[in-house]
């Protein structure tokens, strides 16, 4: 199980996207889930094994990381990609639900053939009606999800760049001792590119709302 | 451990579930799985190698690290998600005896068979009643048994969800008392509340399930005898099968490309 899994359940979800949908789609396969795995988690790789403390004080290494980092930066980002993804299967379900609406329905008209159970499985449904409802509150919720852990990161790790000394002063570190972050260029490289595909997605998020909401108007008037 | 097999077998009994079985299903694999594959996994990784206690005193950080984590959360979550998936199969045997029958009827040439072909057979999506009923019942149930179990066991192993950041020992060969300090403990509390969090939901939707399978047995069963009582006729089947239609109707003509003729 693993973020192929994940891509093979959402490209379902993606034929009834809109196409701002499926940009957004593509950003967080290409420049977020294949980045965290090809690019980012080697560099956070040797992130514990490589935090050296100015001291020979069992514990204090340990302690200390654990002090400036409660979470690690690759934990977060997949955690964030996993709940943004998810509202789509909100979408997805309620899909499914239609589809399974209108099979009983050819039945009891009595259309049941082979052809016609086809046309409803590959159709690409409208976006209207409570499926509409549906999609803008996964929409609403993709949002959300991407501004809370915005916010994480920010309280976590203040301004997302990477110090390369911290002083440390937790038990049993004797008084202040300064501690070195293994690779904290390249991770701060990396932090800022993964908030600007962040920052991307939720423009993008936003577009598909105001643009949800327009057509919808429009619809009406 | 390739849970990949595991979302094989699940995959076939989805399809005989209810939608909150579904949805459990679908919490199971993305939220609990996969975190623990994708995030966790390496959260512990290290957990052993980087177990440090103050003594040189050699053999004492094994005994601590042992006496502290009689087993590990990854292994304790990995043997939770296992036990609590196997009560599908139950469900999934039970099916394919159901599907042999049908094609051993289907093969004596049995004029009750309704299908018209073996594919027609293997297609079919059974209603959840009867003996199904039964065993669809007991493994959610299962689930729950296990489920809780799981939760408690963590609790009494670990006292409580949280890990604290050190941890004194004294047992033997260690010298008196010894700090032993465990590595990441902040990511460890975070996600053992996470995977705590997402069991709860599980178990929720268990609950759910098991209240909405007893509501439509009694519902059916209220039906049966309204029925019994009045007299049996045409006219009230196609009503209902009108009503049905009627309700189909209203629902997808918002989102129906194709058109149908009737």
């Amino acid at each position: 199980m693993n973020w192929a899994g994940l891509y093979t359940v959402l490209s379902g979800v993606n034929r009834h996207s809109t196409a701002i949908g499926r940009i957004w789609l593509s950003v967080i396969f290409i420049f977020r889930i294949m980045v965290l795995v090809v690019a980012a988690e080697s560099v956070w790789g040797d992130e514990k094994s490589a935090f050296t403390c100015n001291t020979q004080q069992p514990g204090c290494n340990s302690v200390c990381y654990d002090h400036f980092f409660p979470i690690s930066h690759i934990r977060l980002w997949a955690l964030q990609l996993i709940l943004v993804t998810t509202p789509a299967l909100l979408v997805a379900m309620h899909v499914a639900y239609q589809q399974h609406q209108e099979k009983k329905l050819l039945v009891l008209t009595g259309h049941a053939d082979a052809k016609h159970m086809e046309e409803v499985k590959k159709h690409k449904m409208r976006i209207a009606g409570s499926l509409w409802w549906t999609y803008v509150c996964s929409v609403v919720f993709r949002l959300l999800f991407e501004a809370v852990f915005m916010y994480i990161f920010y309280m976590l790790y203040p301004g997302y760049q990477m110090m390369r000394l911290v002083k440390c002063e937790a038990y049993p570190c004797p008084n202040t001792v300064d501690c070195f972050i293994s690779r904290p260029t390249e991770k701060t490289i990396f932090t800022v590119f993964m908030l600007v595909t962040s920052g991307v997605c939720i423009i993008l998020n936003m577009a598909e709302l105001v643009y949800l909401v327009v057509r919808a108007c429009a619809r009406r008037s | 451990m390739d849970w990949g097999a595991l979302h094989t077998i699940l995959g076939g009994v989805n399809k005989h579930s209810t939608s909150i079985g579904k949805i459990w299903l679908t919490v199971l694999f993305i939220f609990r799985i996969m975190i623990l594959v994708v995030a966790a996994e390496r959260v512990w990784g290290d957990e052993q190698d980087d177990f440090v206690c103050n003594t040189l005193q050699p053999g004492c950080r094994n005994v601590c690290y042992d006496h502290f984590f009689p087993i590990s959360h990854i292994r304790l979550w990995a043997l939770q998600l296992i036990f609590v998936s196997t009560p599908a199969l139950l469900v999934a045997m039970h099916v394919a005896y159901r599907r042999h029958e049908k094609k051993r009827q289907f093969r004596k040439g049995d004029q009750k068979c309704e299908f018209k072909d073996i594919e027609e057979i293997r297609k079919q999506r059974f209603r959840i009643e009867g003996s199904l009923w039964w065993t669809y019942t007991s493994s959610i149930f299962f689930r729950l048994i296990f489920e809780a179990v799981f939760m408690y066991a963590f609790y009494f192993m670990y006292d409580g969800f949280r890990m604290p950041r050190l941890m004194k020992c004294n047992a033997w060969p260690c010298p008196n008392t010894v700090d032993c300090f465990v590595s990441r403990p902040t990511e460890k509390t975070v996600f053992t509340i996470f995977m705590i969090a997402v069991s709860s939901i599980c178990i929720l939707l268990n609950v759910a399930e098991l209240c909405y399978l007893l509501t439509k047995f009694f519902l059916r069963r209220s039906r049966k005898v309204g029925n019994s009582k009045q007299q049996p006729n045409h006219e009230n089947k196609e009503e209902t099968k009108q009503n049905e239609m009627n309700e189909l109707i209203s629902d997808s003509c918002q989102n129906t490309v194709i058109g149908f003729s009737s």
